[in-house]
């Protein structure tokens, strides 16, 4: 079983603000989820490693691939926004 | 005549022949669904006026005579995938009033072909569940009986083409959400190679499983979307150089192979009896039935749900309430960050959040994530072992048919056990497809069959002769 105290610690890894009841859930659920996956314990180890999509590149060369302009639409979604840039609170004082 | 029970193909021979418009389909879907879809919930957006739009242009182009196998044709899109100026909210409160910049590349695609947005349909919050319960807008119900899940996460797009609200749709599968509804629902869904469909304008879940895929009334249909989606995608560096070419396969010598690990205990008698029927009914056509061994699948389970919420946790933390969607007020940037998601996200995200972060933390790394990436690797090799003696392999495509709404909802779980026939084929990158294979008590259930990578051709060719064989009425 995981204690509230890691449950805390992890949702404030994935900075996620959690109700207390919330927490509660969370510890039993994930130690049920948790205990299942001991069972790979079992597993052997593999002989070898080769990535799993080793035929799809997941790398380009570094150039501007769109030929158009959609950033307006982009940061039109924003929920706040000013002269065309996004606003994100200070994080200096 | 109701055109809303057509197939692709015979709503397509209908354009071609005038017997009705792409306007008169169009219409007569968009009635259907103001009949029905109060009772399925099936749809999270509809936009008649776009829909009438897009089917008068549509009509034009087939006025020509020059016209393609989709023109025309209305579908639905998993409300996962972005269709440009329309509302893409993957089911959750965080993307409740997010507007799509730009189309996917699948809707391009279909946009390209003039086939008909109806609207966007529902599905498990950021495609995270097995039922379709996990959206933040309500569940979807399975048509066949109002009582029970559509099955997910891709349950508005099964949901929508079960009850004739379209012709066909568009789900993505990371593991299982497109077969797993399909096989619930009564339809065929495909699952394609990983690599075969451009997935930009997506939203990510887990991406090294992710696939956009069709979901239809039958195998043809299902191969004439496909054929219609897949390919190279400039804007997707994991897109293959792909093809599709039809293929011609006499069942005659062909190789089938039954992993003997997928029918122990777990699976309901009655799933177990109809899957072992199809496989009889191929048997006495000529193929040869192969007992097969896949000698890590009891550790897929728990692999799947290591790595997908791994990448689930790093894909979501994107939503932070700066760049889209829903922000709360909050006195410096960490409390936007910790509200915005505490608010915008259901359980089940929340649930798949946590655990991703726990197994990528310092300290649980090398146990979990790493030890699941060691796992997948043996997944993978026994796959590539077993194709090496068939050409397919058959299985079911989940334990149970279509489970009663609210079952499973204090048991997440048993919830996630229902995924245990899916997974691997996307641990694996592989091509699955589900198609109806007979009844419980009306209740649908799938046969799923899984080949070697980009060899849908082969799937969808023992998948259309099947469909002449099995008795699914």
């Amino acid at each position: 079983m995981i204690s509230k105290e890691e449950v805390k610690h992890i949702a404030k890894l994935a900075r996620l603000e959690l109700t207390e009841k919330e927490i509660e859930k969370l510890q039993k659920d994930m130690s049920v989820i948790l205990d299942y996956f001991d069972l790979l314990q079992k597993a052997p180890k593999p002989k070898k490693m080769e990535g799993i999509y080793k035929d799809l590149s997941s790398t380009r060369k570094d150039e501007a691939i769109s030929d158009y302009d959609i950033k307006d639409k982009l940061i039109g979604q924003a929920p706040d926004k000013k002269d065309g840039y996004i606003k994100v609170k200070s994080i200096l004082q | 005549m109701d055109l809303t029970k057509l197939t692709i193909k015979q709503a397509h021979e209908g354009l071609k022949n005038g017997e009705f418009t792409s306007v008169d389909l169009t219409k007569a879907y968009l009635a259907k669904i103001k009949s029905e879809d109060k009772k399925i919930n099936a749809y999270l957006s509809v936009d008649k006026d776009f829909a009438i739009a897009q089917a008068k242009l549509a009509d034009e182009k087939i006025a020509t005579g020059r016209f393609e196998m989709l023109t025309g044709i209305p579908c639905a899109i998993k409300d996962a995938i972005l269709v440009e100026g329309q509302k893409c909210t993957s089911a959750s409160k965080i993307l409740e009033n997010y507007v799509a910049p730009y189309d996917a590349t699948v809707i391009e695609k279909l946009k390209e072909q003039r086939a008909i947005i109806l609207g966007k349909t529902n599905l498990d919050e950021f495609a995270m569940g097995g039922s379709g319960e996990n959206s933040a807008f309500g569940a979807t119900k399975n048509p066949h009986d109002l009582t029970r899940v559509a099955g997910g996460s891709s349950s508005g797009s099964v949901a929508s083409v079960a009850g004739n609200m379209a012709c066909f749709s568009l789900g993505s599968d990371t593991g299982g959400s497109i077969r797993l509804p399909a096989s619930f629902c009564g339809l065929v869904g495909l699952k394609p190679t990983y690599g075969a469909v451009s997935r930009y304008g997506l939203i990510a879940f887990g991406s090294s499983l992710d696939q956009i895929g069709p979901i239809a009334k039958n195998v043809e249909d299902a191969k004439i979307v496909f054929e219609a989606i897949c390919g190279k995608d400039k804007m997707d560096a994991t897109s293959a150089d792909y093809k599709f070419k039809e293929e011609n396969l006499s069942l005659k010598g062909l190789k089938i192979g039954v992993p003997k690990e997928y029918f122990t205990e777990g699976i309901n008698p009655e799933v177990e009896k109809i899957i072992k029927l199809a496989i009889e009914k191929v048997k006495e056509a000529g193929v040869k039935i192969v007992e097969i061994s896949l000698p890590s699948s009891e550790f897929a389970l728990a692999c799947y749900y290591i790595i997908a919420p791994a990448e689930a946790s790093s894909n979501l933390a994107r939503f932070d309430g700066i760049r889209y969607g829903l922000s709360e007020k909050a006195d410096n940037l960490l409390d936007v960050y910790l509200k915005t998601k505490g608010k915008g996200f259901g359980q089940e995200v929340k649930r798949r959040i946590m655990l991703g972060t726990y197994t990528l933390s310092s300290g649980y790394y090398d146990a979990y994530y790493k030890k699941a990436l060691e796992t997948r690797q043996l997944i993978k090799e026994d796959f590539a072992n077993a194709f090496k003696d068939v050409d397919l392999i058959f299985a079911p495509t989940s334990p149970v048919p279509a489970i009663k709404l609210g079952q499973n909802a204090d048991n997440p779980l048993a919830m996630y056990l229902m995924d245990i026939y899916t997974v691997s084929v996307n641990i694996a990158g592989l091509p699955g497809i589900s198609i109806p294979a007979g009844r419980i008590d009306g209740l649908p259930v799938g046969l799923q069959i899984i080949g070697k990578h980009f060899e849908e051709s082969k799937i969808l060719a023992i998948a259309s002769q099947m469909e002449n064989m099995i008795q699914y009425k």
